[in-house]
């Protein structure tokens, strides 16, 4: 190994490597797209879990399709955080970066994914490479490097792939998944193991020529890299998987019992249709891709209607152009589960990034007032269960009932325990039986709005589903009473679903100077950020939402034993200090817009729109900021009391 | 009997059904619109079907027309404008044992639910497809429709529209993997009739446009056919829809088409100088994406339970 860093420029003489043990360590692999840092980045996550470490992925996904070879733009790859206890977020900074070449690496740093003191594995090539323009660019960034404080390493990838493969460019990423391996004594075998399942349908051949590539890339570590990192893992008592949400998703499908998913590719939701296609017509599901997402949604409630259980998967723009069909299922009281991953808006946006701004739209992103159920998993485990919930919900309450997942969500992974599938998870098969022709197809219990529902097939119950206002028997009613009395049942059974709710958990003390709340996949970050400023002695406690239409009961309550509330989101808001903004013009963030008007709470809020998920470490530094507010504060009143005493 | 296949059904006597079976709430259509006629003709064919109530459903979209299914006694989904194809093609997905009848309108069909149209003819899974085409929107009180006359006048163009309407049945011709397209009026009561059924028999999606009247909005549109017989042109072919003889008589124009020629299907539903009525196109090979969507409904709680497990365990580690 050759290095920049003078520290460690001489080839490592002792074979015994320097060993540092750490809690938890976050290492990035980046390449041009197409050099499968991406596949060396989940394998190396999924092995870490299999060795019983806690692991979060992130995608690092370039702004293009196809960025310019060597480009600022053109990261692509993945971020792996393993920790000894769970990871449940990105976390900050990286502690070791694999970089292909030194230009992707600037995209990473540009995005703040770097520190002082990260270590960067550099592909060497490009300062042995005949044209004498990118020889200069890479001599810069190792100048640039070393005085921006990384402790850089030049590591001849391309060179050692070549004595095993003819095209380095598509191996180098096993040799550098072989190598981390060594750097964090991975079981080889497992990575062995994960080659089999990926490349399984490629043959052999191609099996071998990975495998030996990782071997390669292990040895060379062995002999060059005079340190090691050991991340101590807990083994798992029980069986664990490990998956992306978009996966989780399609698998809480099938274990849900629903049996047709209509939907229209919109990233980042549509690897949940390629995840069904592989395996849902073996569980007797049916997918449709549909000409467009009215048509999909359409499609999902003429199923529904039919009595099966249905649902679509959609992202923003897709959700704008279907509030119009789940404005029908809300009238017609269909159940639907509509999930929604989330991804940077407005409008087209940022197709490929994170947001959590769709909150408000699936609460009142349709003409008129309908009520439906909104649920939010945290995790990706939850990813999984919610969609359960959700279909559970749906039928019971004969509601849509939107999931709001997110791009976070969607491509991390994360390991869990292996859900055993129960029968009662799947829906119930039809009920044929001759419905009683006295039982309105509407028969709203006046405390909760439920009622049963007559399927086509089911003799007797023959009713004529529509969306214009009507009455307990379909019939179309303009009467002002009889709009009234149905208004009030769809709308009761947000307040009869809630009766069943329990109030959330506070994470933290029950009471303290401040309170963080956030939904989804801000979750991870902001109980970490939390964790730390407690250690330091901070009054700072937490809460995720899961129910968000109906709220969970009991916030009012929560909010008043803190001396100050704040929502943390992805979404868009006016900071409260904005010179440009008043008290009055202040734009909320969409949690705490709702939270505001149903608890009457004088709730804050702190959001940023970065396309990224938000790391801990700004959240924590926000949460600080609001402490020494507060702090301030109590001071001063001191100050007061002494002057008046 | 939860738990029961949904198509198992206790008969100790056979049914008889009888038009009252099929009647719904009293139609409130204008007097003399052509939708009631269509209306009675579904009735009939129900009846003479014996389709089970509890078995047909009528899926519409919005308008005067889709109005429809609340005066029949079946099943019934009134829905959007535009939409009610999505819908049928979803009812249909994992439900072979029902009957489906879509009535759509001009705007409905040709104007904002113009992607579904087509890609329902694409998709031809089994249903009856009744478009009701009076050239201009009922409902919303007289606005030009994808199909009003070149210079006509309505509310939205008082000068006369400004376009050439589209035709209709060469869009739906143009689809690749078209199925059954026959066009008939609604003031020829035994044309209807025999057209809905053979519509109904089809295995697959029927495309039916229904020149329809709309005294109200449209008083003389179809008035120039009825007066004069020789704009009218019955389509003729042992293949095609069967009228009886005395009901022939009353066309003048009449011309042998085989429906499965699609080049002089081509050619009649170009030649604007005549209105063709009968069989235009039929294909009985064209795929059938509900015979694929509705695979696998057969299957078990055990088995689905087994494929779940089975997909979970892919992600073990
Ligand atoms: C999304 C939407 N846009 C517009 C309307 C208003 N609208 C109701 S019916 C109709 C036109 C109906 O015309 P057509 O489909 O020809 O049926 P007809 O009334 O003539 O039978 C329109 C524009 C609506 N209900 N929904
Ligand atoms: S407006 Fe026209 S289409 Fe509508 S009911 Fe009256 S006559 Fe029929």
């Amino acid at each position: 190994m050759t290095s920049s860093h003078a520290a460690s420029s001489q080839p490592s003489s002792s074979p015994e490597p320097r060993v540092e043990r750490v809690s938890e360590h976050i290492v990035e692999i980046v390449s041009d797209s197409g050099e499968g840092a991406q596949t060396a980045g989940q394998m190396f996550g999924t092995v870490s879990a299999r060795m019983g470490n806690g692991v979060w992925t992130v995608e690092i996904i370039p702004a293009e399709i196809e960025p310019p070879f060597r480009s600022r733009a053109g990261a692509s790859g993945n971020r792996i955080r393993i920790s000894s206890g769970a990871a449940t977020n990105m976390g900050d900074e990286a502690d070791v970066v694999v970089a292909l070449n030194e230009q992707v690496l600037y995209s990473r740093i540009d995005v703040g994914a770097l520190r002082r003191g990260t270590i960067i594995f550099l592909e060497s090539k490009w300062g042995e490479i005949d044209d004498e323009k990118i020889r200069r660019e890479y001599r810069e960034a190792l100048e640039d490097f070393e005085k921006r404080g990384y402790r850089v390493f030049e590591v001849p990838m391309e060179r050692e792939c070549l004595k095993i493969v003819r095209d380095p460019r598509r191996g180098k990423n096993m040799w550098v998944l072989g190598m981390l391996c060594a750097l964090y004594g991975r079981n080889v075998e497992f990575v062995h193991e994960e080659i089999r399942k990926k490349f399984a349908r490629k043959g052999e051949q191609v099996i071998e020529s990975n495998r030996k590539l990782v071997d390669a890339g292990y040895a060379w570590a062995q002999q060059n890299i005079p340190f090691r990192f050991e991340v101590p893992a807990q083994p798992a008592e029980k069986p664990r998987v490990v998956m992306n949400g978009n996966q989780a998703v399609a698998l809480g499908i099938m274990a849900s019992g629903i049996e047709v998913v209509s939907m229209y590719p919109i990233t980042p939701a549509t690897s949940v249709s390629h995840y069904l296609a592989a395996s849902f017509d073996k569980a007797g599901g049916f997918l449709h891709q549909a000409e467009d997402e009215i048509s999909a949604i359409g499609f999902a409630i003429g199923a529904s209607y039919a009595g099966k259980v249905a649902a679509t998967v959609t992202s923003g723009p897709g959700l704008a152009l279907k509030t119009e069909f789940i404005g029908l299922a809300v009238m017609a009281e269909i159940p639907l589960v509509i999930v929604v991953v989330q991804r940077g808006g407005p409008s087209t946006g940022l197709p490929t990034r994170v947001e959590q701004g769709e909150l408000l739209a699936s609460l009142f992103g349709s003409p008129g007032d309908v009520p439906k159920v909104v649920i939010a998993p945290s995790s990706i485990e939850e990813c999984f269960h919610f969609i359960i919930t959700a279909r559970t919900l749906a039928e019971k309450f004969r509601t849509p009932v939107i999931v709001l997942t997110d791009a976070n969500l969607a491509t991390g992974q994360q390991p869990f325990t292996r859900p055993e599938v129960r029968p009662e998870w799947l829906a119930p098969p039809l009920d044929m039986a001759p419905w009683d022709r006295n039982v309105a197809p509407y028969d709203w219990d006046r405390e909760t709005g439920l009622s049963r529902r007559p399927i086509p097939g089911q003799r007797g119950g023959e009713y004529v589903l529509t969306g214009l206002a009507h009455d307990r028997w379909s019939h179309v009613a303009y009467e002002s009473a009889i709009n009234q009395e149905a208004m009030s049942m769809r709308s009761r059974k947000l307040a009869a679903l809630q009766r069943t709710l329990k109030p959330p958990k506070v994470y933290g003390d029950p009471e303290g100077d401040l309170l963080v709340v956030g939904w989804g996949s801000t979750r991870g970050a902001i109980e970490e950020a939390v964790d730390r400023v407690r250690a330091d002695g901070g009054r700072v406690s937490s809460l995720t939402l899961r129910f968000l239409s109906p709220l969970e009961p009991g916030l009012a309550e929560i909010f008043r034993r803190f001396k100050q509330v704040m929502t943390v989101e992805i979404n868009y808001s006016d900071d409260g200090d904005d010179p440009a903004v008043t008290r009055e013009s202040r734009r909320f963030s969409q949690l705490a817009w709702l939270l505001r008007a149903k608890t009457l709470v004088d709730v804050d809020c702190w959001s940023r729109v970065p396309g990224t998920p938000l790391p801990p470490g700004r959240i924590e530094k926000e949460i600080r900021r609001r402490l020494d507010g507060e702090k301030a504060v109590r001071h001063e009143e001191a100050k007061n009391v002494r002057t008046q005493g | 009997m939860y738990g029961l296949k949904d198509d198992w059904e206790l008969e100790p006597r056979a049914r008889r059904f009888v038009l009252e079976d099929y009647q719904g709430a009293t139609p409130r259509w204008c007097p003399g619109c052509g939708d009631h006629a269509i209306l009675n003709a579904l009735q009939r064919l129900a009846r003479d079907e014996q389709l089970p109530p509890e078995k047909t459903v009528v899926v519409s979209g919005i308008g005067c027309s889709s109005r429809l299914p609340h005066y029949m006694k079946t099943y019934g989904f009134h829905g959007l404008h535009g939409r009610p194809l999505p819908v049928a093609c979803g009812v249909r997905s994992r439900r072979p044992d029902l009957n489906i009848f879509v009535i759509t309108g001009d705007g409905d069909c040709c104007a904002i639910g113009t992607a579904h149209w087509i890609h329902a003819i694409r998709y031809n899974m089994k249903m009856t497809v009744m478009m009701f085409d009076n050239n201009i929107y009922g409902l919303t009180k007289m606005q030009s429709s994808p199909t009003t006359p070149k210079k006509h006048f309505s509310f939205t163009h008082p000068g006369g529209a400004p376009l050439s309407p589209i035709n209709p049945l060469a869009v739906t011709l143009g689809v690749r993997n078209l199925s059954f397209l026959a066009q008939t009026i609604d003031w020829n009561p035994p044309h209807l009739y025999a057209t809905l059924r053979a519509a109904h028999k089809h295995e697959g999606l029927a495309f039916v446009r229904i020149l329809q009247r709309c005294p109200h909005f449209m008083p003389e549109i179809w008035t120039r056919l009825q007066e004069d017989p020789q704009l009218v042109m019955l389509l003729e072919h042992p293949e095609g829809i069967q009228l009886e003889d005395a009901a022939k008589r009353l066309f003048k124009r009449r011309r042998e088409h085989d429906p499965h020629d699609l080049a002089a299907a081509h050619e009649i539903v170009n030649d604007e100088s005549v209105v063709p009525i009968g069989l235009i196109y039929k294909n009985e090979n064209a795929e059938r994406y509900d015979a694929f969507s509705s695979r696998g409904i057969e299957m078990t709680t055990e088995e689905k339970l087994a494929a779940a497990q089975q997909a979970i365990d892919r992600f073990l580690i």
